[in-house]
Protein backbone atom coordinates (compact mmCIF):
# COMPACT_ATOMS: atom_id res chain seq x y z
CA UNK A 1 0.00 0.00 0.00
CA UNK A 2 2.62 2.49 1.01
CA UNK A 3 4.83 1.35 -1.62
CA UNK A 4 2.00 1.50 -4.75
CA UNK A 5 1.65 5.64 -4.42
CA UNK A 6 5.58 6.15 -4.39
CA UNK A 7 5.61 6.51 -8.13
CA UNK A 8 3.02 9.03 -7.89
CA UNK A 9 4.56 10.49 -4.76
CA UNK A 10 8.02 10.89 -6.44
CA UNK A 11 6.53 12.43 -9.30
CA UNK A 12 4.49 15.16 -7.50
CA UNK A 13 7.64 15.43 -5.56
CA UNK A 14 9.66 16.33 -9.01
CA UNK A 15 7.24 18.36 -10.01
CA UNK A 16 6.75 19.99 -7.12
CA UNK A 17 10.68 20.03 -7.24
CA UNK A 18 11.97 21.04 -10.25
CA UNK A 19 8.98 24.43 -10.14
CA UNK A 20 10.64 25.61 -7.14
CA UNK A 21 14.09 25.08 -8.81
CA UNK A 22 13.50 27.32 -11.84
CA UNK A 23 12.33 29.55 -9.75
CA UNK A 24 15.17 29.86 -7.61
CA UNK A 25 17.30 29.88 -10.07
CA UNK A 26 15.73 33.61 -10.52
CA UNK A 27 16.76 34.16 -6.58
CA UNK A 28 19.98 32.80 -6.66
CA UNK A 29 21.51 34.40 -10.10
CA UNK A 30 20.16 38.06 -8.83
CA UNK A 31 21.97 37.26 -5.38
CA UNK A 32 24.78 36.42 -7.61
CA UNK A 33 25.48 39.38 -8.87
CA UNK A 34 23.99 42.32 -6.73
CA UNK A 35 23.88 40.17 -3.08
CA UNK A 36 20.57 40.93 -2.97
CA UNK A 37 17.37 38.98 -2.49
CA UNK A 38 14.95 39.85 -4.99
CA UNK A 39 11.75 39.51 -2.50
CA UNK A 40 9.70 40.52 -5.74
CA UNK A 41 10.30 37.21 -7.74
CA UNK A 42 7.74 35.41 -6.67
CA UNK A 43 5.48 37.75 -7.50
CA UNK A 44 6.83 37.67 -11.14
CA UNK A 45 6.09 33.65 -10.91
CA UNK A 46 2.34 34.76 -10.00
CA UNK A 47 2.09 37.29 -13.00
CA UNK A 48 3.22 34.42 -15.09
CA UNK A 49 0.95 32.21 -13.93
CA UNK A 50 -1.99 35.06 -14.64
CA UNK A 51 -0.94 35.80 -18.09
CA UNK A 52 -0.74 32.53 -19.11
CA UNK A 53 -3.81 31.97 -17.79
CA UNK A 54 -5.22 34.75 -19.43
CA UNK A 55 -3.66 33.72 -22.62
CA UNK A 56 -5.44 30.48 -22.44
CA UNK A 57 -8.70 31.75 -21.03
CA UNK A 58 -8.98 34.35 -23.79
CA UNK A 59 -7.79 32.56 -27.14
CA UNK A 60 -10.52 29.90 -25.63
CA UNK A 61 -13.45 32.14 -25.75
CA UNK A 62 -12.36 33.29 -29.15
CA UNK A 63 -12.42 29.98 -30.18
CA UNK A 64 -8.91 29.54 -30.57
CA UNK A 65 -7.83 27.10 -28.51
CA UNK A 66 -10.36 24.42 -30.08
CA UNK A 67 -8.04 22.04 -32.48
CA UNK A 68 -5.35 23.25 -31.57
CA UNK A 69 -2.28 20.84 -30.42
CA UNK A 70 -1.59 21.49 -26.81
CA UNK A 71 1.32 21.14 -27.26
CA UNK A 72 1.64 24.39 -29.59
CA UNK A 73 -0.61 26.19 -27.39
CA UNK A 74 1.75 25.73 -24.27
CA UNK A 75 4.44 26.67 -26.03
CA UNK A 76 3.14 29.72 -27.11
CA UNK A 77 1.54 30.54 -23.83
CA UNK A 78 4.84 29.78 -22.29
CA UNK A 79 6.77 31.95 -24.83
CA UNK A 80 4.04 34.97 -24.04
CA UNK A 81 3.93 34.75 -20.20
CA UNK A 82 8.22 34.48 -20.25
CA UNK A 83 8.14 37.79 -22.56
CA UNK A 84 5.78 38.94 -20.66
CA UNK A 85 7.89 38.97 -17.09
CA UNK A 86 11.07 39.33 -18.46
CA UNK A 87 9.99 42.56 -19.39
CA UNK A 88 8.47 42.82 -16.02
CA UNK A 89 11.35 42.13 -14.68
CA UNK A 90 13.73 44.19 -16.39
CA UNK A 91 11.38 47.19 -15.62
CA UNK A 92 11.77 46.25 -11.70
CA UNK A 93 15.27 46.75 -11.63
CA UNK A 94 15.09 49.87 -13.50
CA UNK A 95 12.98 51.56 -11.44
CA UNK A 96 12.73 50.16 -7.79
CA UNK A 97 15.98 48.75 -7.43
CA UNK A 98 18.59 50.13 -9.57
CA UNK A 99 18.39 53.91 -8.16
CA UNK A 100 18.93 52.22 -5.24
CA UNK A 101 22.20 50.36 -5.55
CA UNK A 102 24.61 52.40 -3.89
CA UNK A 103 21.96 52.69 -0.50
CA UNK A 104 22.61 50.71 2.61
CA UNK A 105 21.42 46.96 1.53
CA UNK A 106 18.58 46.88 3.93
CA UNK A 107 17.03 49.73 0.87
CA UNK A 108 16.35 47.85 -1.79
CA UNK A 109 14.97 44.53 0.37
CA UNK A 110 12.69 46.91 1.59
CA UNK A 111 11.30 48.41 -1.88
CA UNK A 112 11.65 44.79 -3.42
CA UNK A 113 9.23 44.02 -0.74
CA UNK A 114 6.91 47.29 -1.83
CA UNK A 115 6.88 45.64 -5.30
CA UNK A 116 5.78 42.28 -4.08
CA UNK A 117 2.79 44.11 -2.51
CA UNK A 118 2.13 46.38 -5.20
CA UNK A 119 1.84 43.14 -8.00
CA UNK A 120 -0.22 41.19 -5.55
CA UNK A 121 -2.72 43.80 -5.81
CA UNK A 122 -2.40 45.37 -9.24
CA UNK A 123 -3.55 41.31 -10.26
CA UNK A 124 -5.79 41.61 -7.85
CA UNK A 125 -7.60 44.94 -8.89
CA UNK A 126 -6.83 43.53 -12.72
CA UNK A 127 -9.01 40.58 -12.55
CA UNK A 128 -11.49 41.73 -10.50
CA UNK A 129 -12.07 44.09 -12.61
CA UNK A 130 -12.24 42.33 -16.42
CA UNK A 131 -13.57 39.05 -14.72
CA UNK A 132 -15.11 39.98 -11.13
CA UNK A 133 -12.77 37.59 -9.22
CA UNK A 134 -9.21 37.56 -8.56
CA UNK A 135 -9.30 33.50 -8.29
CA UNK A 136 -8.86 31.91 -12.01
CA UNK A 137 -9.37 28.62 -12.94
CA UNK A 138 -6.89 27.16 -15.60
CA UNK A 139 -8.05 25.97 -19.28
CA UNK A 140 -6.35 22.61 -18.80
CA UNK A 141 -4.40 21.30 -21.73
CA UNK A 142 -3.40 18.02 -20.83
CA UNK A 143 -4.92 15.60 -18.99
CA UNK A 144 -4.63 11.64 -18.04
CA UNK A 145 -2.45 9.64 -16.42
CA UNK A 146 -0.03 7.06 -17.98
CA UNK A 147 -0.46 3.47 -15.94
CA UNK A 148 2.24 1.68 -14.87
CA UNK A 149 0.70 -1.33 -14.12
CA UNK A 150 -1.61 -2.41 -11.57
CA UNK A 151 -3.92 0.47 -10.08
CA UNK A 152 -0.41 2.64 -10.05
CA UNK A 153 -0.30 5.72 -12.74
CA UNK A 154 1.37 8.95 -12.64
CA UNK A 155 -0.19 12.41 -14.48
CA UNK A 156 0.98 13.38 -18.05
CA UNK A 157 1.11 17.08 -16.51
CA UNK A 158 3.65 16.11 -13.84
CA UNK A 159 5.92 14.82 -16.90
CA UNK A 160 5.14 17.67 -18.66
CA UNK A 161 6.01 20.16 -16.16
CA UNK A 162 9.34 18.10 -15.11
CA UNK A 163 10.20 17.81 -18.66
CA UNK A 164 9.96 21.25 -19.25
CA UNK A 165 11.33 22.65 -16.14
CA UNK A 166 14.60 20.18 -17.54
CA UNK A 167 14.80 22.41 -20.50
CA UNK A 168 14.71 25.31 -19.33
CA UNK A 169 17.54 24.35 -16.86
CA UNK A 170 19.62 23.23 -19.73
CA UNK A 171 19.53 26.07 -21.74
CA UNK A 172 20.20 28.03 -18.78
CA UNK A 173 22.86 26.17 -17.76
CA UNK A 174 24.53 26.57 -22.16
CA UNK A 175 23.72 30.38 -21.86
CA UNK A 176 25.87 30.44 -18.69
CA UNK A 177 28.56 28.37 -19.50
CA UNK A 178 29.27 28.52 -23.12
CA UNK A 179 28.19 32.14 -24.59
CA UNK A 180 30.26 35.49 -24.62
CA UNK A 181 27.31 37.25 -22.40
CA UNK A 182 27.02 34.14 -20.01
CA UNK A 183 30.88 34.20 -19.23
CA UNK A 184 30.13 37.75 -18.95
CA UNK A 185 27.62 37.32 -16.26
CA UNK A 186 29.18 35.10 -14.34
CA UNK A 187 32.76 37.42 -14.62
CA UNK A 188 30.14 40.20 -13.02
CA UNK A 189 29.47 37.87 -10.37
CA UNK A 190 32.93 37.75 -9.36
CA UNK A 191 34.05 41.28 -9.92
CA UNK A 192 31.94 44.23 -11.04
CA UNK A 193 34.78 46.79 -11.51
CA UNK A 194 37.25 44.96 -13.24
CA UNK A 195 34.16 42.98 -15.39
CA UNK A 196 33.88 47.02 -16.36
CA UNK A 197 37.31 47.14 -17.25
CA UNK A 198 37.00 44.58 -20.15
CA UNK A 199 34.59 47.03 -22.26
CA UNK A 200 31.84 45.07 -20.19
CA UNK A 201 28.56 46.76 -19.67
CA UNK A 202 27.60 46.28 -16.13
CA UNK A 203 24.08 47.50 -15.90
CA UNK A 204 23.00 45.64 -19.53
CA UNK A 205 24.33 42.68 -18.16
CA UNK A 206 22.27 42.97 -14.50
CA UNK A 207 18.97 44.26 -16.78
CA UNK A 208 19.97 40.57 -18.54
CA UNK A 209 20.16 38.90 -15.27
CA UNK A 210 16.74 40.36 -14.30
CA UNK A 211 15.45 39.27 -17.92
CA UNK A 212 16.57 36.00 -17.83
CA UNK A 213 15.59 35.52 -14.03
CA UNK A 214 12.04 36.39 -14.34
CA UNK A 215 11.49 34.73 -17.52
CA UNK A 216 12.18 31.93 -16.02
CA UNK A 217 9.83 32.50 -13.09
CA UNK A 218 6.82 33.43 -15.14
CA UNK A 219 7.31 29.93 -17.34
CA UNK A 220 7.09 28.35 -14.09
CA UNK A 221 3.91 29.89 -12.91
CA UNK A 222 2.37 28.79 -16.33
CA UNK A 223 3.52 25.42 -15.53
CA UNK A 224 2.05 25.80 -12.05
CA UNK A 225 -1.01 27.17 -13.42
CA UNK A 226 -1.27 24.01 -16.09
CA UNK A 227 -0.70 21.68 -12.73
CA UNK A 228 -2.61 23.36 -10.14
CA UNK A 229 -5.70 24.55 -11.82
CA UNK A 230 -6.63 27.12 -9.99
CA UNK A 231 -4.48 30.36 -9.03
CA UNK A 232 -5.13 33.62 -6.95
CA UNK A 233 -2.45 36.68 -6.83
CA UNK A 234 -0.88 35.21 -3.70
CA UNK A 235 0.41 32.39 -5.11
CA UNK A 236 4.00 33.64 -5.42
CA UNK A 237 4.27 34.50 -1.47
CA UNK A 238 4.65 30.68 -0.51
CA UNK A 239 6.25 29.19 -3.34
CA UNK A 240 8.78 32.39 -3.89
CA UNK A 241 9.33 31.71 -0.12
CA UNK A 242 10.16 27.83 -0.78
CA UNK A 243 12.05 28.89 -4.08
CA UNK A 244 14.25 30.76 -1.89
CA UNK A 245 14.62 27.84 0.71
CA UNK A 246 15.81 25.89 -2.01
CA UNK A 247 18.25 28.71 -3.18
CA UNK A 248 19.41 28.41 -0.11
CA UNK A 249 19.42 25.38 0.50
CA UNK A 250 21.47 24.84 -2.64
CA UNK A 251 24.01 27.59 -1.94
CA UNK A 252 22.96 30.89 -2.65
CA UNK A 253 24.36 32.09 -6.16
CA UNK A 254 25.31 28.89 -7.15
CA UNK A 255 22.96 28.13 -10.11
CA UNK A 256 24.02 24.33 -10.05
CA UNK A 257 23.11 24.60 -6.40
CA UNK A 258 19.64 25.97 -6.90
CA UNK A 259 18.56 23.54 -9.06
CA UNK A 260 19.48 20.71 -6.91
CA UNK A 261 18.39 22.22 -3.68
CA UNK A 262 14.62 23.08 -5.43
CA UNK A 263 14.22 19.09 -6.39
CA UNK A 264 15.37 18.01 -3.52
CA UNK A 265 13.24 20.51 -1.37
CA UNK A 266 10.34 19.07 -3.51
CA UNK A 267 10.99 15.41 -3.23
CA UNK A 268 11.38 15.91 1.37
CA UNK A 269 8.21 17.91 0.81
CA UNK A 270 6.06 14.72 -0.90
CA UNK A 271 7.78 12.22 0.75
CA UNK A 272 6.57 14.05 4.08
CA UNK A 273 3.50 14.57 2.92
CA UNK A 274 2.69 11.03 1.91
CA UNK A 275 4.77 9.10 3.97
CA UNK A 276 4.29 11.25 7.71
CA UNK A 277 0.58 10.00 8.56
CA UNK A 278 0.78 6.69 7.91
CA UNK A 279 4.57 5.75 9.47
CA UNK A 280 3.67 8.20 12.85
CA UNK A 281 0.24 6.73 12.77
CA UNK A 282 -1.18 9.85 12.21
CA UNK A 283 0.53 12.05 15.07
CA UNK A 284 1.97 13.93 12.32
CA UNK A 285 0.02 14.37 8.89
CA UNK A 286 0.70 15.50 5.70
CA UNK A 287 0.11 18.90 7.24
CA UNK A 288 3.72 19.10 8.75
CA UNK A 289 5.37 18.54 5.61
CA UNK A 290 6.08 22.23 5.62
CA UNK A 291 7.57 21.84 8.91
CA UNK A 292 9.92 18.73 8.53
CA UNK A 293 11.57 20.79 5.13
CA UNK A 294 12.36 23.56 6.87
CA UNK A 295 13.79 21.09 9.58
CA UNK A 296 16.02 19.85 6.84
CA UNK A 297 16.63 23.19 5.79
CA UNK A 298 18.21 23.71 9.52
CA UNK A 299 19.62 20.73 9.77
CA UNK A 300 21.81 21.88 6.79
CA UNK A 301 22.76 25.05 7.34
CA UNK A 302 23.67 24.29 10.72
CA UNK A 303 26.29 22.07 9.91
CA UNK A 304 27.26 23.86 5.91
CA UNK A 305 25.93 27.62 6.58
CA UNK A 306 27.44 27.74 2.94
CA UNK A 307 24.50 25.67 1.80
CA UNK A 308 25.10 22.25 0.22
CA UNK A 309 27.20 23.59 -2.85
CA UNK A 310 27.93 27.10 -2.01
CA UNK A 311 31.29 27.85 -1.49
CA UNK A 312 32.10 29.42 2.00
CA UNK A 313 32.33 33.34 1.62
CA UNK A 314 35.34 34.97 1.92
CA UNK A 315 35.35 38.81 2.73
CA UNK A 316 35.97 40.76 -0.93
CA UNK A 317 38.88 42.69 -0.79
CA UNK B 1 48.86 65.47 -30.18
CA UNK B 2 49.74 62.97 -27.28
CA UNK B 3 47.93 59.60 -26.79
CA UNK B 4 47.35 60.29 -23.82
CA UNK B 5 46.24 63.46 -21.78
CA UNK B 6 45.87 64.28 -18.47
CA UNK B 7 45.06 68.16 -17.99
CA UNK B 8 44.66 69.11 -14.05
CA UNK B 9 43.78 66.53 -12.93
CA UNK B 10 42.15 66.57 -9.08
CA UNK B 11 40.50 63.51 -8.13
CA UNK B 12 38.18 62.83 -4.24
CA UNK B 13 38.17 59.65 -2.55
CA UNK B 14 35.41 60.37 -0.16
CA UNK B 15 36.59 63.54 1.28
CA UNK B 16 40.35 62.68 0.83
CA UNK B 17 41.54 65.01 -2.17
CA UNK B 18 43.75 61.93 -3.42
CA UNK B 19 45.02 63.85 -6.86
CA UNK B 20 45.37 67.20 -6.86
CA UNK B 21 45.76 68.70 -10.25
CA UNK B 22 48.02 65.70 -11.88
CA UNK B 23 49.00 67.17 -15.55
CA UNK B 24 50.41 64.07 -17.41
CA UNK B 25 51.19 63.11 -21.51
CA UNK B 26 51.50 59.72 -22.83
CA UNK B 27 53.14 59.62 -26.55
CA UNK B 28 52.31 56.80 -28.95
CA UNK B 29 55.02 54.11 -28.47
CA UNK B 30 56.24 55.42 -25.31
CA UNK B 31 56.55 54.06 -21.91
CA UNK B 32 55.97 56.21 -19.59
CA UNK B 33 56.30 55.65 -15.85
CA UNK B 34 54.99 56.92 -13.11
CA UNK B 35 56.46 56.42 -9.39
CA UNK B 36 56.36 56.98 -6.20
CA UNK B 37 55.82 55.45 -2.27
CA UNK B 38 52.55 54.47 -0.90
CA UNK B 39 49.83 56.53 -1.14
CA UNK B 40 50.86 59.04 -3.35
CA UNK B 41 48.06 58.67 -6.07
CA UNK B 42 49.47 56.57 -8.47
CA UNK B 43 46.83 53.89 -8.91
CA UNK B 44 44.33 56.54 -8.12
CA UNK B 45 45.87 58.13 -11.45
CA UNK B 46 45.15 54.83 -13.10
CA UNK B 47 41.57 54.48 -11.87
CA UNK B 48 41.03 58.14 -13.03
CA UNK B 49 41.71 57.49 -16.70
CA UNK B 50 39.66 54.68 -16.82
CA UNK B 51 36.97 55.60 -15.13
CA UNK B 52 36.87 54.06 -12.29
CA UNK B 53 36.91 56.80 -10.03
CA UNK B 54 35.45 60.50 -11.36
CA UNK B 55 37.87 63.46 -11.91
CA UNK B 56 36.28 66.19 -9.51
CA UNK B 57 38.02 68.38 -12.00
CA UNK B 58 40.68 68.65 -14.82
CA UNK B 59 40.25 66.24 -18.50
CA UNK B 60 41.43 63.48 -19.45
CA UNK B 61 42.00 62.95 -23.63
CA UNK B 62 42.53 59.86 -25.43
CA UNK B 63 43.86 60.18 -28.84
CA UNK B 64 41.98 64.09 -28.70
CA UNK B 65 38.87 62.78 -27.45
CA UNK B 66 37.69 63.99 -23.85
CA UNK B 67 37.24 61.00 -22.10
CA UNK B 68 36.82 62.39 -18.46
CA UNK B 69 33.23 61.41 -18.08
CA UNK B 70 32.48 58.27 -19.53
CA UNK B 71 32.25 54.53 -18.02
CA UNK B 72 34.73 52.56 -17.57
CA UNK B 73 33.56 50.35 -19.84
CA UNK B 74 33.02 52.93 -22.70
CA UNK B 75 36.80 53.97 -22.10
CA UNK B 76 38.46 50.02 -22.21
CA UNK B 77 36.36 49.73 -25.83
CA UNK B 78 37.97 53.00 -26.93
CA UNK B 79 40.89 51.41 -26.09
CA UNK B 80 42.86 51.68 -23.09
CA UNK B 81 43.27 48.65 -21.20
CA UNK B 82 43.95 48.65 -17.28
CA UNK B 83 45.87 45.94 -15.85
CA UNK B 84 44.64 46.64 -12.16
CA UNK B 85 46.86 46.60 -8.36
CA UNK B 86 46.39 42.63 -7.40
CA UNK B 87 46.17 41.59 -11.19
CA UNK B 88 42.13 41.07 -10.28
CA UNK B 89 42.09 38.21 -12.84
CA UNK B 90 38.57 36.30 -12.62
CA UNK B 91 39.42 33.19 -10.29
CA UNK B 92 36.69 30.72 -10.91
CA UNK B 93 36.51 31.89 -15.17
CA UNK B 94 39.33 29.37 -16.74
CA UNK B 95 42.04 30.87 -18.52
CA UNK B 96 40.17 31.12 -21.37
CA UNK B 97 37.14 32.45 -20.42
CA UNK B 98 39.98 35.16 -18.84
CA UNK B 99 41.30 35.94 -22.08
CA UNK B 100 37.86 35.67 -23.74
CA UNK B 101 36.62 37.96 -21.89
CA UNK B 102 39.57 40.41 -22.41
CA UNK B 103 38.56 40.39 -25.94
CA UNK B 104 35.08 40.95 -25.11
CA UNK B 105 34.24 44.42 -27.09
CA UNK B 106 36.64 42.07 -30.23
CA UNK B 107 33.29 41.24 -32.31
CA UNK B 108 35.52 39.13 -35.25
CA UNK B 109 36.46 35.52 -33.80
CA UNK B 110 39.53 35.12 -35.64
CA UNK B 111 41.21 38.03 -33.83
CA UNK B 112 40.38 36.62 -30.64
CA UNK B 113 42.02 33.85 -31.94
CA UNK B 114 45.35 35.27 -33.00
CA UNK B 115 44.82 36.94 -30.12
CA UNK B 116 44.97 34.06 -27.71
CA UNK B 117 48.01 32.81 -29.89
CA UNK B 118 49.83 35.88 -29.37
CA UNK B 119 49.02 35.34 -25.49
CA UNK B 120 50.24 31.62 -25.88
CA UNK B 121 53.74 33.40 -27.41
CA UNK B 122 54.05 35.41 -24.73
CA UNK B 123 53.57 33.41 -21.98
CA UNK B 124 53.74 29.76 -22.66
CA UNK B 125 52.41 28.53 -19.32
CA UNK B 126 49.28 30.04 -20.14
CA UNK B 127 48.67 27.26 -22.89
CA UNK B 128 49.77 24.73 -20.55
CA UNK B 129 46.97 26.16 -18.15
CA UNK B 130 44.52 27.28 -20.78
CA UNK B 131 41.22 24.96 -19.04
CA UNK B 132 42.62 26.08 -15.71
CA UNK B 133 40.22 27.85 -13.40
CA UNK B 134 42.18 31.20 -13.17
CA UNK B 135 42.20 31.33 -8.84
CA UNK B 136 44.45 27.88 -8.89
CA UNK B 137 47.13 29.35 -10.34
CA UNK B 138 50.21 30.88 -8.96
CA UNK B 139 50.58 34.58 -8.42
CA UNK B 140 53.01 34.73 -10.92
CA UNK B 141 51.14 32.71 -13.34
CA UNK B 142 48.17 35.52 -12.55
CA UNK B 143 50.30 38.63 -13.53
CA UNK B 144 51.02 37.10 -16.81
CA UNK B 145 46.88 35.94 -17.08
CA UNK B 146 46.14 39.70 -16.72
CA UNK B 147 48.63 41.15 -18.54
CA UNK B 148 48.00 38.91 -21.64
CA UNK B 149 44.17 39.55 -20.69
CA UNK B 150 45.07 43.36 -21.24
CA UNK B 151 46.38 43.07 -24.45
CA UNK B 152 43.70 40.68 -25.72
CA UNK B 153 41.42 43.86 -27.00
CA UNK B 154 44.09 45.01 -29.04
CA UNK B 155 44.96 47.94 -26.72
CA UNK B 156 45.81 51.92 -27.97
CA UNK B 157 47.18 52.20 -23.86
CA UNK B 158 48.29 49.62 -21.86
CA UNK B 159 47.95 50.49 -18.56
CA UNK B 160 49.84 48.38 -15.61
CA UNK B 161 49.53 48.80 -12.13
CA UNK B 162 52.07 47.56 -9.84
CA UNK B 163 52.45 44.40 -11.95
CA UNK B 164 55.78 43.30 -9.89
CA UNK B 165 54.09 43.69 -6.45
CA UNK B 166 54.61 40.25 -4.19
CA UNK B 167 56.44 38.28 -7.35
CA UNK B 168 59.79 36.31 -6.54
CA UNK B 169 62.28 38.51 -8.44
CA UNK B 170 62.95 36.41 -11.20
CA UNK B 171 59.23 36.67 -12.48
CA UNK B 172 59.73 40.51 -11.79
CA UNK B 173 62.41 40.21 -14.36
CA UNK B 174 60.23 38.44 -16.91
CA UNK B 175 57.22 40.55 -16.19
CA UNK B 176 59.78 43.80 -16.79
CA UNK B 177 61.44 41.64 -20.24
CA UNK B 178 57.78 41.58 -21.66
CA UNK B 179 56.78 45.28 -20.95
CA UNK B 180 60.28 45.62 -22.73
CA UNK B 181 59.40 42.93 -25.71
CA UNK B 182 55.78 44.83 -26.17
CA UNK B 183 56.96 48.21 -26.27
CA UNK B 184 59.53 46.85 -28.72
CA UNK B 185 56.58 45.62 -30.96
CA UNK B 186 54.90 49.20 -30.65
CA UNK B 187 53.05 49.11 -27.60
CA UNK B 188 52.15 52.05 -25.69
CA UNK B 189 52.44 51.85 -21.85
CA UNK B 190 51.88 53.40 -18.48
CA UNK B 191 53.80 51.85 -15.76
CA UNK B 192 52.73 52.66 -12.38
CA UNK B 193 55.64 51.08 -9.69
CA UNK B 194 57.01 51.13 -6.67
CA UNK B 195 59.77 49.26 -7.38
CA UNK B 196 61.56 52.46 -9.24
CA UNK B 197 64.44 51.11 -10.53
CA UNK B 198 63.52 48.52 -12.57
CA UNK B 199 60.49 51.02 -14.03
CA UNK B 200 62.56 53.49 -15.11
CA UNK B 201 65.30 50.95 -16.18
CA UNK B 202 62.01 50.14 -18.95
CA UNK B 203 60.78 53.71 -19.35
CA UNK B 204 61.46 56.00 -21.62
CA UNK B 205 60.52 59.25 -19.76
CA UNK B 206 59.21 58.96 -15.61
CA UNK B 207 56.78 61.35 -13.50
CA UNK B 208 57.34 61.03 -9.81
CA UNK B 209 54.04 61.99 -7.86
CA UNK B 210 53.83 62.41 -4.03
CA UNK B 211 50.88 63.19 -2.28
CA UNK B 212 48.57 63.62 -5.16
CA UNK B 213 50.97 66.03 -6.82
CA UNK B 214 53.52 65.49 -9.37
CA UNK B 215 57.03 66.41 -8.13
CA UNK B 216 59.09 65.78 -11.03
CA UNK B 217 59.08 64.61 -14.33
CA UNK B 218 62.30 63.91 -16.76
CA UNK B 219 64.11 61.59 -18.75
CA UNK B 220 64.21 57.82 -17.36
CA UNK B 221 67.94 58.19 -17.49
CA UNK B 222 67.75 61.36 -15.52
CA UNK B 223 65.39 60.23 -12.81
CA UNK B 224 67.58 57.20 -12.31
CA UNK B 225 70.31 59.57 -11.72
CA UNK B 226 68.54 62.49 -9.90
CA UNK B 227 70.17 62.30 -6.26
CA UNK B 228 67.02 63.19 -5.22
CA UNK B 229 64.91 60.33 -6.62
CA UNK B 230 67.72 57.97 -5.74
CA UNK B 231 67.28 59.07 -2.24
CA UNK B 232 63.74 58.79 -1.68
CA UNK B 233 62.73 56.15 -4.00
CA UNK B 234 65.89 53.87 -5.22
CA UNK B 235 67.61 53.45 -1.46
Amino acid sequence: MLLSILPQVLVDGLTLGFMYAVVALGYTMVYGILEFINFAHGEIFMVGAFVGTEVLLISDSLGVLQGMNPFVALFLTLIIAMIFTGALGVLIERVAYRPLRSAPRLVPLISAIGVSFLLQDLVRFTEALARNEFYLNSPTLFSGAIPLGGNVSISIKGIIVIVLAIILMFALNMFVNKTKWGIAMRAVAQDQSTASLMSINVDKVIMLTFLIGSSLGGATGVLFAQNYGTIDPYIGFILGMKAFTAAVLGGIGNIRGAMIGGVLLGLLEALAGAYMGPLTDGAFGAEYKDVFAFAILILVLLFKPEGLFGEAVKEKV
Amino acid sequence: MALLELQNVHTYYGGIHALKGISLTVEKGEVVTLIGSNGAGKSTTLKTICGQTRAREGKVFLNGQEITAMKPHEIARLGIAHVPEGRRIFPKLTVRENLELGAFSVQDKRTIQEGVERAFAYFPRLKERFNQKGGTMSGGEQQMLAIARGLMMKPKILMLDEPSMGLAPILVEQIFDIVNELNKEGMTILLVEQNANQALSVASRGYVIQTGEIILKDDARSLLANPQVREAYLA
